[in-house]
């Protein structure tokens, strides 16, 4: 099959970016999103030019590297990462339009790759129990009741990619920093330090940049790991509780 | 290497190779004019280990060791750094509890952060010896299981520490909030893998190797924020700084700016991760690379049993010549699936379901009656590459060479049948137990598993050979340690199903910490600068070959060679290998490196996010690493664990292994540019176990 | 922001049900006596008017921070995702209502000043007699809704108001934390629905039928 791409390219940061039309043929349908991205680049080296910078690690969708814009949707909209898109989604002779995730958190460093290290100092704020290699009880002297265990679970499944930024019109990160907080609070281990990790965590969340929650949803029906609106709940639940509760670092 | 310590040199054995007799006679005689199999590598001497106190019972040896160790004061820990490359769960496991210990520690990633390393793909689960199921499980009975797994290649005393920290992962985990699969008591639910006959996996549904990495990840960024570990996303090590004989720094690119950059410290760890991409298609992430591991041995580290990979059976197959990766579906499918292939050729292109009973082979089933389609991973990899090379393969021709070098379109596939199983189970049985797998494999493929049979066909998975190390996971270059699926150590020929996840976390939080004391107590050592002589070579050498890379401007890209690479080494050191395959792909990889350093067409300049030279630089690594993976085949005559060698094997076509030639670890010391490796073997000794030879018939 | 938008929709409620007295078939004698009452409420321990006054206040500074708030997030969401921010863009969450919560916002806080203007100052003589000043608040309603332009302004006006409440009154539950499960999401979003239906008809039903001469004549 044949398609017309359009991809945003930016040579830097600071470069001023914009669409460029790239006709591909010889895309045959099994091929994953990715792979034809693969394909192009094949092409645009044999032609001396600059190949498409763009993540990807894994592609078998669980490594949260990959993540493109297609067609104005985050992964394209089909509740899967970019890696696992694959051709036959496309019709023969379309135009697909391809742009970075974009959001003042997420800087573009060039083309379709950007900088989501703002997640890791969200997660440095307190997204995790502090357990010292060591230190930790023999695992059956808690018991986690399977249902919380479960709901712990899909939220730890976020895989970190971006998406719910990329799509969200306000360009928040609440539902990966409520992912977190409702992983580590549906567990027994996550007690100690519920309330100040919220506190800090949101904190940190703001101070990136990103916007703020207005439940639109949008980041749900993007995210590939189908991270529910109600984590954001659960998140709220917990801010709210922490103006009455002190633990962990705050004491 | 100056303190590797080595026992006396041994009488060298002069041809081993050619002292066998093939078992079974080869696929084509040699032709009398190649070289012999000895010419391409000189005996060096034997090497052993010498951190393990043999004199204590393998049960005691691990806290003997521990004692033995010298200990570092905690007011001087944050004097030492320590460098770690990897941030999966070895390096990112160590990076934390080394941070937590109080070292300053500066940790590297190639990804844009270190919560995407490729262990996160691992889906099965993790092996602890914690007997929850009171089903007669225990330290040594995991010890013996991994052991016989690596069908006796490994070192007996490191596997035996495995098996007694496995107990200690699971509780760390949980500790740190890994949501492992529970029972409705709270309690964590277990599950038996790999044809292992104890419940002893442990498992976070289908995902978790992510979830133990994120628990990693979590216990890293703890310490990112307390200070004692900086985090270096995006940065690619491109040289090892040895200085007198000590691992102290290495060269990075910072493959957003191009800035080649050292980095100096006390000691550096490896945990770099597997180099199955050697193979072009493997299951690894995309970026795996050997590049780490590859600069450390031509700096003197020994690599191990270079040749011993994991080939999975139950892959998605490939679907054409733009195929990137291969994708792994968990080994439990077999449980219930029936594999055949049609019995004539002709039906191969045919839709299965209309292809009767009377006209399928159900190979693994008929060949191996007692344990069916349950035989090991490389029995069942073996036969269908057996039954697609007899062209009973289904699913597209893809084009492909043979063993001659000549093209030919070939079906790379065999069924994996659940026809049988929702018959007897019913759809909702099926799709409650295999449901995620079936998904994925629609999502890959556009086909209904539950309607049409799936197709399956092996490919690399994991790789046991690695940089070789003593007890304490120190190299054989001073100072420089290596942790998790880079080193050589546990599984020895063939690995054991949910014992990678194992071994990673074992050497990152329990084994590294406890041991890299022992020599960071006679820290710290001289300053040193990009003055230094050492640094100032390495950094040249680094920024030389960038420059070398880019300036060649030819007309092959990286990707076309890489795959080229893939094919010859899937091709001749694959599943099954033979003397004058071994010695075709040499001489085709040799070739192939040649027409990369003359002929490769690298886009760009350094001093940008390229993409191009981050390739480039790791194939110019597989070159190297595809050749002495190739010698090291070529010298190890005997079928065992993983890998077959064709002429070595029983007279029904089974894999025979040669205990009284090849009981040893194979550690290749880099020879130079233009001389040939060096083997140095290190005997292995089994005390607590006795050695037997397998039969899965 | 959603305390204070629950706030605002229960003075919404209160504010309907106070309008159905003009339903009632006595000439709106019970309507002035409410609207009479609210300014002596708790009288006489409570002077005149100063319930009203306290009401008043914490409306307004409802109003207030929840502008104050909806203009933070719209200065905090410019700056992340800046002017143009894709070159096409699709939305998958059927979410109209969510989207235009700040232009919902805008016509209300519109509305509310052209309302106090009219029926409270008095300022907007709508449908008065010339040279009439004041009227008793029923006849203000009626001579306002007398005019049918008045009327639609005012649909238009509570055509913004339910859409910014179908989406704000779950959006503010569940920011609050109320929604704990998929199932109690359907649970929410039913009362947003009811609620800002039920205020679209209930506030529109006096001014209809008074528009039709029901009521008042």
């Amino acid at each position: 099959m044949k398609v017309t791409l359009r991809i945003w390219r930016q040579a830097k940061a600071d470069a001023p970016g914009g669409m460029v039309t790239y006709p591909l043929d010889g895309v045959s349908q099994d091929m994953s999103f990715l792979e034809m991205l693969d394909l192009l680049n094949e092409h645009l080296t044999e032609r001396g030019e600059e190949p498409v910078a763009f993540d990807h690690d894994c592609r078998e969708g669980i490594c949260g590297m990959c993540g493109v814009v297609i067609n104005g949707l985050a992964h394209g909209g089909q509740h899967t990462t970019t890696c696992q898109l694959h051709m036959r989604s496309f019709a023969d002779g379309a135009t697909i339009d391809i742009e970075p995730w974009k959001a003042g958190a997420f800087p573009v460093i060039k083309d379709l790759v950007v900088d989501r290290s703002a997640f890791d100092r969200i997660i440095q704020a307190g997204g995790f129990i502090s357990a010292n290699t060591g230190s930790a009880p023999e695992a059956h002297s808690v018991p986690a009741p399977k249902r919380q265990a479960d709901l712990a679970f899909d939220n730890a499944t976020c895989i970190g990619c971006g998406a719910c930024v990329a799509a969200c019109p306000n360009g928040s990160a609440m539902l990966f920093t409520s992912a977190k907080i409702t992983h580590l609070a549906m567990l027994p281990q996550g007690q100690p330090e519920r309330y100040s990790r919220v506190k800090s965590m949101v904190a940190q969340h703001d101070e990136e940049g990103f916007g703020g929650c207005t439940n639109i949803g949008e980041c749900a029906q993007v995210c590939p790991k189908g991270i529910p609106l109600e984590s954001i709940s659960q998140l709220n639940r917990d801010l709210i509780a922490s103006l009455f509760k002190g633990d962990g670092k705050q004491g | 290497m100056s303190e590797l310590p080595q026992t006396e040199a041994q009488t060298l054995v002069e041809a081993d190779a050619e002292s066998m007799t093939p078992e079974t006679g080869s696929q084509s005689s040699p032709d009398s004019a190649a070289p012999a199999a000895t010419d391409y590598w000189t005996q060096g001497d034997d090497i052993a280990d010498t951190k393990a106190d043999l004199s204590q019972p393998i049960d005691k040896m691990w806290e003997a060791r521990k004692f033995s160790a010298k200990l570092v004061n905690p007011a001087n820990r944050r004097k030492l750094t320590v460098i770690i490359v990897g941030t999966g769960l070895a390096g990112g496991a160590a990076a934390a509890t080394l941070g937590e210990a109080g070292y300053n520690v500066l940790n590297f990633c190639y990804q844009d952060s270190p919560r995407r390393a490729h262990s996160i793909a691992a889906q099965g689960g993790i092996n602890a010896a914690k007997n929850y199921r009171n089903d007669g499980d225990s330290v040594h009975r995991l010890f013996y299981d991994t052991v016989k797994g690596g069908d006796y290649r490994s070192r007996e005393t490191n596997v035996h520490r495995l098996a007694e920290v496995s107990a200690n992962i699971i509780d760390q985990c949980v500790a740190q909030g890994v949501p492992f699969a529970r029972e409705y008591g709270g309690l964590l639910d277990t599950r038996s893998f790999g044809g292992v006959q104890v419940q002893r996996t442990f498992y976070a549904r289908g995902q978790t190797g992510q979830q133990l990495l994120i628990g990693a990840y979590q216990a890293l960024e703890r310490q990112v924020a307390a200070g004692t570990v900086k985090m270096h996303t995006r940065h690619e090590m491109v040289e090892l700084i040895v200085v007198d004989g000590r691992a102290r720094g290495i060269v990075t690119r910072d493959m957003v700016t191009g800035r080649i950059e050292a980095h100096y410290a006390d000691a550096v760890v490896l945990a770099t991760g597997g180099y199955g991409n050697v193979f072009f298609l493997s299951t690894n992430a995309m970026g795996c690379n050997v590049t780490a591991s590859w600069r450390a041995h031509r700096k003197g580290a020994y690599f191990a049993n270079p040749c011993y990979t994991q080939i999975h059976p139950t892959c998605i197959p490939v679907h054409g010549e733009t195929q990137s990766k291969l994708t792994l579906m968990s080994e439990s499918l077999r449980n219930d699936g029936r594999i055949w292939v049609p019995k004539k050729a002709e039906d191969c292109a045919k839709d299965p379901r209309e292809i009767p009973e009377e006209d399928r082979d159900y190979y693994l089933e008929r060949i191996y009656p007692s344990f069916g389609n349950l035989v090991p991973r490389d029995i069942a990899s073996r036969q269908a590459k057996y039954m697609c090379d007899e062209g009973r393969g289904v699913g597209p021709a893809v084009k492909e060479r043979d063993h001659d070098g000549n093209e030919r379109e070939m079906r790379r596939g065999v069924y994996l049948d659940f026809a049988e199983a929702i018959g007897r189970l019913g759809k909702d049985a099926v799709e409650k137990k295999y449901g995620n797998l079936f998904d994925m494999y629609a999502q890959i493929t556009g086909e209904n598993p539950y309607e049409m049979p799936m197709r399956i066909y092996p490919a690399v998975h994991y790789t046991m050979g690695g940089l070789w190390v003593d007890y304490d996971l120190q190299s054989s270059i001073t100072g420089l340690y290596v942790a998790g699926e880079a080193n050589f150590s546990d599984h020895g020929a063939n690995r054991l199903g949910a014992s990678a996840l194992m071994q990673g976390l074992a050497d990152g939080y329990f084994v590294l910490p406890n041991t890299i004391n022992d020599y960071l107590a006679g820290a710290p050592f001289d300053k040193i600068d990009d003055s230094h002589p050492a640094a100032a070579e390495a950094l040249a050498a680094a920024k030389g070959r960038i420059e070398k890379l880019l300036s060649i401007n030819g007309t092959r890209t990286v990707d076309s060679l890489h795959k080229e690479l893939g094919t010859i080494m899937w091709e001749y050191c694959g599943m099954e290998r033979w003397e004058d395959g071994l010695k075709t792909a040499i001489e085709k990889i040799r070739a192939l490196k040649q027409e990369f350093w003359t002929n490769v067409k690298v886009t760009g300049v350094n001093e940008d996010f390229n993409q191009t030279l981050e390739r480039a630089g790791r194939l110019a690594d597989f070159l190297e690493l595809g050749e002495l993976m190739c010698i090291d085949a070529l010298h190890r005559r005997e079928s065992c664990g993983g890998h077959f060698r064709g002429e070595s094997q029983t007279e029904d076509g089974e894999a025979l292994r040669h205990d009284d030639e090849y009981l040893y670890v194979g550690a290749w010391e880099w020879g130079g540019e233009a001389s040939k490796p060096v083997l140095h073997k290190e005997p292995l000794v089994y005390e607590a176990i006795e050695l037997k030879q397998r039969s899965y018939k | 922001m959603a305390i204070t938008g629950l706030l605002l929709v229960g003075f919404l409620l209160a504010h309907m049900f106070g309008n159905f007295k003009m339903l009632l078939p006595d000439d709106g004698k019970e309507f002035n006596a409410y609207s009479h009452w609210l300014r002596d409420f708790g009288y006489p321990a409570i002077p005149h008017t100063v319930f009203l006054w306290i009401f008043r206040i914490v409306l307004l500074l409802s109003v207030f921070l929840h502008m104050y708030s909806a203009f933070k997030l719209r200065v905090r969401a410019a700056a992340n995702t800046g002017g143009s921010r894709y070159v096409v863009k699709r939305n998958m969450e059927k979410s109209y209502a969510a989207r235009t919560m700040i232009w919902g916002g805008i016509i209300i806080v519109l509305f509310v000043i052209m309302h106090i203007l009219q029926y409270t100052a008095q300022v907007l003589k709508f449908g008065y007699a010339s040279g009439v000043s004041t009227l008793e608040p029923y006849d203000r309603v009626l001579a306002g809704f007398s005019q049918w332009w008045v009327v639609l302004i005012y649909a238009i006006a509570m055509g913004a108001v339910c859409m910014h409440l179908w989406h704000g009154v779950w959006s503010a539950l569940a920011t609050l934390g109320v929604q704990v499960s998929a199932a109690s999401r359907k649970v929410l979003k039913a009362v947003a629905y009811v609620i800002s239906v039920g205020l679209f008809l209930g506030f529109m039903i006096p001014p209809v039928l008074i528009l039709f001469e029901v009521i008042g004549k």
